[in-house]
C-alpha cells in the first residue's frame, strides 16, 4: 500500500466499517428479500406475541359456538369444536416456526461439521462423503415417517407427548436435510484449504483445530448462511407435511399442516378454515426463500459493490 | 467412461445393501403388530402359528436374508414372465403384501399406471413450460416477463402442495364444479367420453405437481442461461454476424442444457415414488398413497420393498445423471 502514489482521500478517512454493513447495503436493494424480511417479522410477532394479547386459549372447547364464521369475538371463526381459529393459528405458527429454526439449526451444525471435516481432513473425507451419499439415496418421506412411527411412544413417555414430537420431528427433519449443506461446504473447504493464509497459519504451527476456527469457518459462512435460510422453509414444509398426513404433533395439538388437514374434512362447508393456515405457511415459506435470495447476492462479494 | 461406470455399478450394489438393511432393521424396531386387528379371542397358541405363517419366527437376519432373495431373484423373474409372458417365473416363496396377502410386485405394478400418467405427464409438461420460460427470461433479464416468471416460479416452488391441492379443489370442484373432487381409478378408457372425463380428472392433480416442477426447472434454466449468456464464445458467435436466434437457440441454448439435464435425470425418481400428499389429497391410488397405507397399516414387507425400490432409483438416476453430465459436457472426464 505504501507504494501508491495517489491515495484516494476519501476512502482514507471513511471510519472502518464492518463487512456486514457492506452486506446489509447490498441485502436492502433487493426488494423482493426487503419485503420477505418485513413479513416473516411480522408473521413471527403473531404467532409469538400475538397469543400474550389475544383472549381466546387455543385449546379451550365451546361446543356450543362451533363453526361460526367471521365475527368481533372470533375474527376467524372457530372449529368444529368451537375453538377460537385464531388463537390456533398463533400456536400452531409456534410450533412450525420453532420445529422450522430447530431443525434448521441441528442440520446446519450437522451439515457444517461434517463438510469441514471431510473437507480439511483427507484421511476421512471418502467414508463420509459416500456416508452422504448414502443419506441422499434414502427415500426421505419414508423414512420420516418410519421414524415417526417408531419413536412416538419412547419419546413421548420420556420428555412427554408434546416436547417428545418436538424433538423427534426436529430429530426426524434435521438428520434426513444436512446433506447439502455438507457438499457445499465441503467444496469449499477444499478450495480453502490451499490457500495461502491457510499455509502460513499451518506453517508456524497452528493446530488443525485452530486454523478451522479462525480461518477455515468464517470463509464458509456465507453459503452456511444462504443454506440455513432455505433449511428453515424446508423444514417447515416439511413438518406441515408430516402433521398433514397424521404423522406428526398428537391431533389436538395445532401445527399448521394439523390445521390444514383438519379444514380439508370441512372444504365445502368452511372453505376458509383450511386456506387460512395454509396461506400462512405458504407466506412464511415465500418470504423465507427471498430472504434467502436476498442473502446468497447480499453474501455474493462479486455482486455487492456494483 | 465404461470403467467409470462399471465402478459406480458395484458400488451401488454395497450401498443399496445397506440401504435396505437399515430400512429392514427400521422397521423391525417399529412398534406396529400385524396382528393388531384380528381379534382378541383368537387363542395364543393360533395366534403364535399366524405370526409363523407371516415369517416372522425366524431371527432377522433369516428373515433379511430370505427377504433378500425374494427381492433379488424370485421377484424379478415374476416381473419378467408378466411383461413378456414367457414362462421364466421361478418356485418359490413371493414377497406377500400383510394387508391383502398378495405379491407385492402384483400391487406395484396395478399401481404404478396411476402414478405414471399424473405425476409423470406433470413432471413432463413441467420440463415442456419451464425450458421455454427459462430461457426467455434469462434472454431478457430484468424485463417485466423476467420479474413475473421469477415471482410466479418462487410462488410456485414456496407453495406446499397440500395448499395449492385443496385450493384448487376448492375453486375448481366445490365452486365451479368443473373436475371432480375424487379421482376414479376404476374408469376405463375407451372412447371419446370416458378420455374426456380421464383428462377432467386428471386436471387438478396435473396441474399442482406442473406448477412445482415447472417453477423448480425455470429457476435453474434461467440461471443456467445467465451463466452462459456473458460467456466469450457468445460474443465471437455474434461477432461472426450469426443471427440472434441462432446464437440463443443453438449456442447458448446448447450449453446451458447441460446441467439442467441432469438435474431433470435427478427428478426423475420422484415420478415413480409417486407425490405422496398431491395422491393423498386427490385420492389417486398409486406408488405414494400405495406406501402412506402401507405405513399406517404396518405393512412391513411393503414399505420394505417400495422404499428400497425408490432407493435404488434414486441411486440409478443419481448415476444416469452424473454419465449424462460426463456425455454432454466434453470438459468432463471421469477417467
Amino acid at each position: 500500500m505504501t507504494e501508491t502514489p495517489i491515495i484516494d482521500t476519501s476512502a482514507a478517512f471513511r471510519p472502518p466499517r464492518n463487512q456486514w454493513w457492506d452486506v446489509w447495503d447490498q441485502f436492502k436493494t433487493h426488494k423482493g428479500a426487503l419485503i420477505g424480511m418485513c413479513v416473516f417479522v411480522l408473521i413471527v410477532l403473531f404467532c409469538f406475541i400475538g397469543p400474550l394479547l389475544w383472549i381466546h386459549d387455543a385449546t379451550y372447547i365451546n361446543i356450543r359456538s362451533r363453526n361460526q364464521g367471521f365475527s368481533w369475538t372470533h375474527p376467524l371463526g372457530t372449529d368444529q369444536l368451537g375453538r377460537d381459529m385464531l388463537a390456533r393459528m398463533m400456536k400452531g405458527g409456534q410450533v412450525s416456526l420453532a420445529v422450522g429454526m430447530a431443525a434448521m439449526v441441528l442440520s446446519v451444525l450437522l451439515g457444517t461439521l461434517i463438510g469441514v471435516v471431510a473437507g480439511y481432513f483427507r484421511r476421512v473425507d471418502g467414508l463420509l462423503m459416500r456416508l452422504t451419499d448414502l443419506f441422499l439415496a434414502l427415500p426421505l418421506l419414508p423414512l420420516l415417517l418410519v421414524m415417526s412411527m417408531l419413536f412416538r411412544q419412547r419419546l413421548s413417555s420420556l420428555f412427554g407427548i408434546e416436547l417428545g414430537m418436538f424433538i423427534m420431528i426436529v430429530t426426524a427433519i434435521g438428520i434426513t436435510s444436512w446433506m447439502q449443506t455438507a457438499r457445499i461446504v465441503r467444496g469449499d473447504v477444499l478450495a480453502l484449504k490451499e490457500r495461502e493464509y491457510v499455509l502460513a497459519a499451518r506453517s508456524i504451527g497452528t493446530p488443525p483445530r485452530r486454523v478451522i476456527g479462525r480461518h477455515v469457518l468464517p470463509n464458509v459462512l456465507s453459503p452456511v448462511m444462504v443454506s440455513a435460510t432455505l433449511m428453515i422453509a424446508t423444514a417447515i414444509i416439511t413438518e406441515s407435511a408430516l402433521s398433514f398426513l397424521g404423522l406428526g404433533f398428537p391431533p389436538d395439538f395445532p401445527t399448521w399442516g394439523r390445521l390444514v388437514s383438519d379444514g380439508i374434512d370441512y372444504l365445502q362447508q368452511y372453505p376458509s378454515r383450511a386456506i387460512m393456515p395454509g396461506l400462512l405457511i405458504s407466506l412464511t415459506v415465500l418470504s423465507v426463500n427471498y430472504i434467502g435470495d436476498g442473502l446468497r447476492d447480499a453474501l455474493d462479494p462479486r455482486i455487492r459493490g456494483r | 467412461m465404461f470403467n467409470y461406470t462399471l465402478r459406480r455399478l458395484l458400488l451401488a450394489i454395497p450401498t443399496l445393501l445397506f440401504i435396505a438393511l437399515v430400512i429392514f432393521l427400521l422397521l423391525e424396531l417399529s412398534p406396529g403388530d400385524p396382528l393388531a386387528d384380528m381379534p382378541l379371542t383368537i387363542p395364543p397358541e393360533v395366534r403364535q402359528s399366524m405370526r409363523l405363517a407371516l415369517g416372522l419366527g425366524e431371527a432377522w437376519y433369516i428373515r433379511f436374508y430370505k427377504w433378500l432373495y425374494m427381492f433379488a431373484v424370485i421377484e424379478p423373474s415374476h416381473v419378467l414372465a408378466n411383461m413378456t409372458g414367457w414362462n421364466v417365473a421361478l418356485e418359490g416363496q413371493r414377497i406377500l403384501s400383510w394387508q391383502t396377502r398378495s405379491p407385492v410386485a402384483d400391487i406395484i405394478a396395478q399401481r404404478l399406471p396411476q402414478t405414471l400418467w399424473v405425476v409423470g405427464l406433470s413432471y413432463l409438461l413441467g420440463i415442456l413450460l419451464a425450458v421455454p420460460i427459462g430461457v426467455y427470461s434469462a434472454y431478457r433479464q430484468y424485463s417485466w416477463f423476467d420479474q413475473t416468471g421469477s415471482f410466479v416460479s418462487m410462488v410456485g416452488f414456496s407453495l406446499p402442495t397440500f395448499f395449492t391441492g385443496p385450493l384448487l379443489m376448492l375453486i375448481f370442484a366445490v365452486w365451479l364444479g368443473w373436475f371432480p373432487i375424487i379421482y376414479d381409478t376404476t374408469l376405463v378408457v375407451n372412447s371419446w367420453e370416458s378420455f374426456l372425463k380421464q383428462l377432467r380428472q386428471m386436471a387438478m392433480p396435473v396441474f399442482v405437481l406442473t406448477l412445482y416442477n415447472a417453477a423448480q426447472i425455470s429457476r435453474f434454466m434461467r440461471a443456467s442461461m445467465l451463466d452462459n449468456l456473458n460467456q466469450d464464445y457468445v460474443r465471437t458467435a455474434r461477432a461472426k454476424g450469426m443471427t440472434e436466434r441462432v446464437v440463443v437457440n443453438v449456442h447458448v441454448l446448447r450449453n446451458s442444457l447441460i446441467p439442467v439435464v441432469t438435474v431433470i435425470a435427478l427428478g426423475i425418481p420422484t415420478i415413480f415414488t409417486g407425490a405422496i400428499i398431491t395422491e393423498t389429497i386427490f385420492r389417486v391410488n398409486g406408488l405414494g398413497q400405495l406406501l402412506i397405507t402401507a405405513i399406517y397399516a404396518s405393512d412391513i414387507p411393503m414399505v420394505l420393498t417400495l422404499s428400497v425400490v425408490f432407493a435404488i432409483l434414486i441411486v440409478l438416476f443419481n448415476l444416469i445423471a452424473d454419465l449424462l453430465y460426463a456425455i454432454l459436457d466434453p470438459r468432463i472426464r471421469y477417467d
